[in-house]
This record gives structure tokens, sequence and C-alpha cells, in this order.
């Protein structure tokens, strides 16, 4: 058995789907967009629950909420939304070369959308180092001082955690599309094989997707 | 292989159990049957430690020396022990226990299917399920020993057993000092495990369905492990972040549930509720399902009302979303709130009741055998039918502000979990042990067991109404001289029901590694293909992909093999 398993595998070339045992190639393509949309699904509950608890917070500290959003800088807010929908839009690229066969542009697309990725963790860690600085971070002098009211605290508690948590799915979005990546410079993909390249592109779109709420919410609303 | 191939016996062709041998191939194996006994012998395991909590709190509870005073365990281990109980049984035990289960068995099979969409996540499941058990262990643990030993636990966030109960309420989930980082943790991975089954049984459903296995077709067990994945795909990730932010709390003062920063501990209720209701439905809708292939086997005859039965299913699931506040009546909520998640709780009676009527009527004027899965189908409608309606009372406003946090929610609970979905595990279990083994097992010790458990289990939890009636409250380690009677005939019961479920797996287990009557392919003359393949299936589940040409259940109607001489 093992043996014949060995002789499919190798009659696979370079851009076929794999021999999957227990379904045939557009049955295995439709199962993987569509489990892909259903962990897309659960994303958007996981921050739920975060934008539930801003929503709320948001009503009851109305005033509280302004004041600490202007501390953000609305700057650095935007352009990172600008790299974020840039790396979007050469994610669609990618998937298009992909399907088109043409595996140097996928994989020039996949890296321009992995460095936007970069640059993106780079500006947040940059806001996050100045939010520091300026005392606006559990333990600080300032955090501590009676004047930074628990209303404040709970914006910037918030705050971290949705763009924290944001940022994490940023880094695993990146490590899942290095995948892909390494897999397309080896020209796995081809017109007729390229679902990894789509499922991963919808996965970074959903992370773009989620800070083009909290870009205005946490920067812009207050 | 060409061993087996060479021996022309059909009985000795190699099968899922036997066609790769060795530990290595169980702990790599991708296929649905064998992760489906990787996860029963863990969720048995998780089943004994949780049933030993409860026995140690039902063992106090005698207060055999008196009330009053400490007779086994003290005050604080009692709290560790129905937190143990709650949290070992709900995330380790029940919301596996059918899906992850019975669920990989048999969907692939119930569908003509040779595998799950995704058979390494499948593998990949199992493996977060067991990290977030050892995660949940570290829970559970006492500082013990030597000094430096202590120091050691006490520095990875190990301070003593878990003391908030298995929901981990805030603000004392904040506050106290025991491991609930370790445990929040625990369930957080261990969800993320049942989203991964939840979405890999949504798109095998989807998917790989066998020519001719359309919808309507489809077993109710798979509607109701569909109904359930999609619970488990959707809600669990709204408790996953409710535990992030408890983690958050006590490890940053990130406020959001707790009163001394400006939160709110109502909003950590309705978080937590908002997965935690739907989730009595991840337990207990396989258990419909499980209970909806059994009747009309052992009846003889078709589902009565097939697609009510399927509605029902589906209608549960996603009322289930809308009333989670009605564990929050007294916790504060608004008026308005609390009448229309009382009225939609209400609603839900609605398809229960149509599946239990369903079931009824399924039975009428068949011709019934009493084999043992056939009794726990049976005790599962009593044991369901009292469960619905104490919980249609617990959904009556004025009621519940008397009965709430008292041993009637408890005995309600109990008999809607332990008397639903675990009484349907067993009788799944039985049901499907000729086709997972290829034994047969003994009947007459199938029969004795299920008394002991049905008798036992009633003997735990009649008197626990009586108890909340007269409003004694839950989770108490003490209690007033006039309850005594009444806790100490639970005790017994619940010693009993121990024993019962004790002997039942034995039975299984036995039957399993000793014994010697071999399974036919179909010992229960079922139509559902499941049964029309060899016992224990072969690897791939069917020689030839079967097409499907008719109803599962036609019983009666001469359409399938012997099964319509019956």
């Amino acid at each position: 058995m093992s043996a014949s398993h060995h002789a499919t595998a190798a009659e696979v070339g370079p851009g076929d789907p794999p021999h999957i045992h227990h379904m045939d190639t557009p049955t295995a393509y439709q199962s993987a967009k569509l489990g892909m949309w259903l962990f897309l699904a659960t994303e958007i509950l996981l921050f739920g629950g975060l934008f539930t608890s801003f929503a709320l917070y948001h009503w009851a500290y109305f005033e509280e909420f302004h004041h600490a959003s202007k501390e953000l800088n609305w700057v650095y807010g935007s352009v990172n939304t600008v790299v974020l929908l840039f790396s979007s839009f050469t994610a669609a690229l990618a998937v298009d070369a992909a399907q088109r066969g043409d595996s140097r542009r996928c994989s020039k697309n996949l890296l321009i959308t992995i460095a936007c990725g970069f640059l993106f963790l780079i500006i947040k860690g940059i806001e996050y180092t100045g939010k520091y600085s300026h005392g606006l971070f559990p333990g600080t002098e300032r955090w501590n001082s009676p004047e930074f009211i628990q209303e404040y605290k709970m914006y910037f508690g918030l705050y971290y955690c949705m763009t924290g948590l944001h940022a994490l799915h940023v880094v695993l979005g990146m490590g899942l599309l290095t995948w892909v990546y390494l897999k397309a410079r080896k020209g796995r993909f081809s017109s007729r094989y390229f679902v990894p390249v789509e499922v991963g592109a919808l996965y970074w779109h959903l992370v773009d997707l989620i800070w083009i709420y909290l870009f205005p919410l946490l920067y812009l609303v207050g | 292989m060409s061993a087996y191939s060479a021996a022309g016996e059909a009985n000795a062709k190699p099968n899922y159990l036997n066609h790769e041998k060795g530990i290595w191939s169980w702990l790599t194996t991708v296929d649905h049957k064998r992760i489906c006994l990787l996860y029963l012998f863990a969720i048995l395991i998780f089943f004994f430690v949780g049933g030993m909590a409860a026995l140690a709190m039902r063992l106090e509870l005698a207060k055999l020396y008196g009330t009053g005073q400490h007779n086994f365990i003290d005050a604080e281990t009692y709290n560790a022990m129905f937190t143990i109980h709650g949290a070992v049984m709900i995330f380790l035990f029940i919301v596996p226990g059918i899906p992850a289960t019975l669920g990989n068995f048999l969907l692939p099979l119930m569908i003509g299917a040779k595998d799950v969409a995704f058979p390494k996540l499948n593998l990949f499941s199992w493996y977060i399920y067991m990290v977030g058990a050892c995660m949940a262990l570290f829970g559970l643990l006492k500082p013990i020993g030597p000094a430096f030993m202590e120091k050691a636990m006490n520095f990875i966030g190990v301070h003593g057993p878990v003391d908030t109960g298995w929901t981990f309420y805030a603000p004392y989930s904040i506050e106290t000092g025991t491991s609930v980082v370790w445990m929040t943790a625990a369930a957080f991975v261990l969800g993320f495990s049942s989203i991964l089954t939840g979405l890999n049984f949504i798109v095998t459903i989807h998917k790989l369905r066998a020519p001719g296995m359309t919808w309507d077709r489809l077993p109710v067990f798979v509607w109701g492990t569909y109904a359930t994945a999609v619970i488990q795909t959707l809600a669990t990730p709204v408790v996953g972040i409710t535990l992030l932010l408890v983690i958050m709390e006590r490890g940053f003062g990130v406020g959001v549930f707790n009163p001394k920063l400006g939160g709110d501990p109502v909003l950590y209720q309705h978080l937590f509720w908002f997965y935690s209701h739907p989730v009595v439905y991840i337990m207990v809708l396989p258990a419909f399902g499980i209970v909806g292939e059994i009747i009309p086997v052992f009846s003889r005859k078709p589902i009565f009302g097939y697609k009510a039965v399927v509605y029902a299913s589906v209608t549960i699931a996603v009322v289930g979303f809308l009333v989670w506040a009605h564990h929050m009546f007294v916790a504060g909520i608004s008026e308005a709130a609390a009448i229309y998640f009382s009225v939609v709780t209400f609603g839900v009676a609605v398809p229960t009741a149509v599946k239990v009527f369903n079931w009824v009527s399924t039975m009428y004027r068949g011709s019934i055998r009493f084999n043992t899965p056939m009794l726990y189908a049976m005790g599962f409608i009593f044991l369901f039918m009292v469960a619905g309606t104490t919980g249609v009372y617990l959904a009556v406003l004025a009621v519940d502000v008397y009965y709430h946090d008292t041993y009637f929610v408890v005995a309600h609970f109990h008999y809607t979990i332990q008397g639903g979905a675990v009484i349907g595990l067993m009788g799944g279990l039985y049901y499907w042990f000729p086709k997972m083994s290829g034994k047969m097992y003994n009947e007459t010790a199938g029969k004795v067991t299920w008394f002991l458990v049905f008798v036992g289990f009633n003997l735990t939890f009649i008197p626990q109404f009586a108890l909340g009636m007269e409003g004694m409250p839950r989770r108490y380690y003490d209690y007033l001289p006039q309850y005594q009677n009444l806790h100490q005939v639970s005790t017994a019961g619940a010693v009993i029901n121990a024993l019962g479920y004790t002997l039942a797996l034995l039975n299984l287990g036995w039957a399993a590694v000793f014994g010697r009557v071999k399974a036919p392919a179909n010992p229960w003359d079922s139509l559902s293909l499941e049964w029309q393949t060899p016992s224990p299936p072969p690897h791939e589940n069917f020689e030839v992909t079967p097409v499907v040409t008719g109803s599962t259940y036609a019983y009666g109607t001469p359409v399938r093999g012997d099964a319509a001489a019956h």
C-alpha cells in the first residue's frame, strides 16, 4: 500500500495539485476555501468580544475616551492603514498571478505583502515606544499618578488588547504568507493548483479588514 | 500487507484497527476512526477524574459525622472539587465528548466518505486538546513538597487548585490567588481544538457526501453533528477572547471586568454566557442525533417526521444563540432584557418538545427490541423530559429569582447534561460498539449496568430538586441539619450511579479486549451507511464508494436487503 502511495506521489508534477487520497481535486479546492472562510468567521467573533467591550465603555465613558484618544497620533494610524491596504492589493495580485501560472510575479507580490507586514509592525512598534515614553503604559509614572483616571486606563487597556491581538494576527499572517512564498518561489503553483495562495491571501485580507475597523474606532471616532 | 491479502477469508482482511501496527502508527494516524479512539481514551480518563471529584463532594455532603463540621475534606478542598468537577467535565469531557468521538467515527461513514475533509487538521485538534488538558492539570495542582519545588511551581504560575467554579466569574476570578491563568488559558486552547473540529465537520458535510446523499437523506445524527459544529465554530471564539481578557486583567491590570477599575462584571457574564449557553447544545444536540438513530432501528419503523426532527435541531442551534442572559436574571440586567430572554427561552422548549414527540411517535406501534442501546435511548427521553420541563420553570422570571443558585438549578442542569448528553453518549457507545470494535458486548451485563446508571442517576438528582425547592444553595460546603436526609439519599445515588458507569464501561472494555463473539457487519439490521461496511470498517471505510438511492429510515418497507424482513 505504501509503495503505491509513493508511486502516485512521484506522478505529481511541479505545478500539479497534490494527490489527496480521500477526495478529488475540485472538492479539495472548494473544501480548502470553505474551511478558510469559516476560520475567518471565528476570527471576527474573537475580535467581536473586544469590539463589544469597546462599544460599551465608549458609550459609558464618552468624554474620557474622547480625551484619551487624542493621545494617539492619527498620522501613524493613517500611514499604517495605507500600508495594509496596499499589502492587501499586492496579496490579490499574487493570487491573480498564481491563477495565471506566473510564478515569478506571484512570489514577487507575496514578498511585497510580507514586507508591508514588516513595515506595519515597525510603525506600530514606534507608536508603542512613543506611548511608553509618554507614560501611557501600565507601570509608568504618569499611568500611576492620580490625574491619570481609570477611564483613561480603560481606554488604553482596550487599545493595547485590540491592537496587540491584531499585531499578533499580522505576525501569523506573515508566517502563513512566508510559507506560501517559499512554495511559490519553487514554482509549486500553476493555473491548476493555487489554493494555498488564495487562502493565504484571504487570511491577509481579514487582517487588513480588522485594522480598517480598528483605525477609525481608536484614532478618529473618539 | 501481503500476508493479509494472501488469506482468502473475509474477516481476515485488514481493518482500520490492524492495517498498521505500533503506538507510533496511532500517534501519527490521520484516520478519523483511529482519532475517535484517541479522543475516547482521553475523555474517559477525564470522565473518571471529574467523577471522582463529584464523589468527593457527595461524600463530604453526606455529613456522616454530623453537619456543621469538617467530615472528610475541608472547605477549601471542597471549593477546588466543585471547580475540578465542573471544569473537567465541561471542557475536557462532555464538550468533545460526542462530537470528537462518535462524531469523528461516524460522520464520514454515515455520509459515505473516506475521511473528514481535513484529516491532518483532525489529528492536530487532538494534539491541541491534549496540550489544553495538560494545561488544565497545572490549574489543578497544589504546590507541595520542599521549598524549592513550591518556589518553582509558583514561578510558573501554579498557586493552587482553582476555586472559582467552572464559570470563572469576575471579579472573583481576577482576585483569587489560585491558578486561574492556567485554567483559563487551558479553556482557551481546548476551545481552539473544538473550533477546528467543528470547522472540519462543517466542510466535510458540505463537500464530501457520497453520490445520492442529499441533504434530506442525511441521517439525523449527521444533522445533529452539523448543528453542533456550527455552534462550536461560532460561539467558542467569544469565550476565548473573554478568558484572554481575564488573563490580561490578572497580568496587566486591564480593567474591563473589574468594577474597581471602572469595569463591569456583568459584561463578563454576557460574554461568558454568549458561549456557555450555546455550549449546552454542543453537548446535547449530538445526543439527540444518537437517540434519533437508535429509536427507528430498534422500533423497526421509519423515523416519524424526519423533516421536523431536522428543523428542530437547526432551530435549537439558532435560538440557542439568543437566550444567554437567562443565566443572569438576578445579575442586575434590565427588566426589558429579562422579559425578552425569558420569552425566547420558552421558545427553545418548542423544538425540543417536537423532538420528544417525534421519538415517541416513532416507537408507537413499532416492534420494539429492548437491547441496551434502546434502553439508554428510552431513558434519555424520560430524563430529558424532566430536564426540559424544569428548564421551563427556570425561564419564568419570578420562579428563577427564587431558584437561582439553588440545588434546583444543579439538578436541572444534570438532567440535561448527564441525563441527556452522557446517557446519549453511553447509548451511542453501546449501539456502535460492534462497528467500532468488531466484537459483540454482553447484553445481560449491558442491561444490568444500564439499570444501575438509571436508578443511581435519579436517586442522586431527584432529592436535589427537593433540596433546591427547600432553599439549599449550590456550592455550599455545609448546611442546616434539616437538609441532611435528602443529601444522604443523593450521595447514595451518586455511588450507585458511579458504580453503574464504571461497570457499563468495563463491560465494553472487556468485550473489546477479551470478547470472543465477532460482530457481523450489521447486527442491528440498520439501513444507514455505516452498517453497510464490514465491522470493524477497513482503513478507507468502504471498498467501493456507496451510492445512496433512498431514505436512511425506510424500515418496514422492502428497500434494502434483508432489513425489511423484520
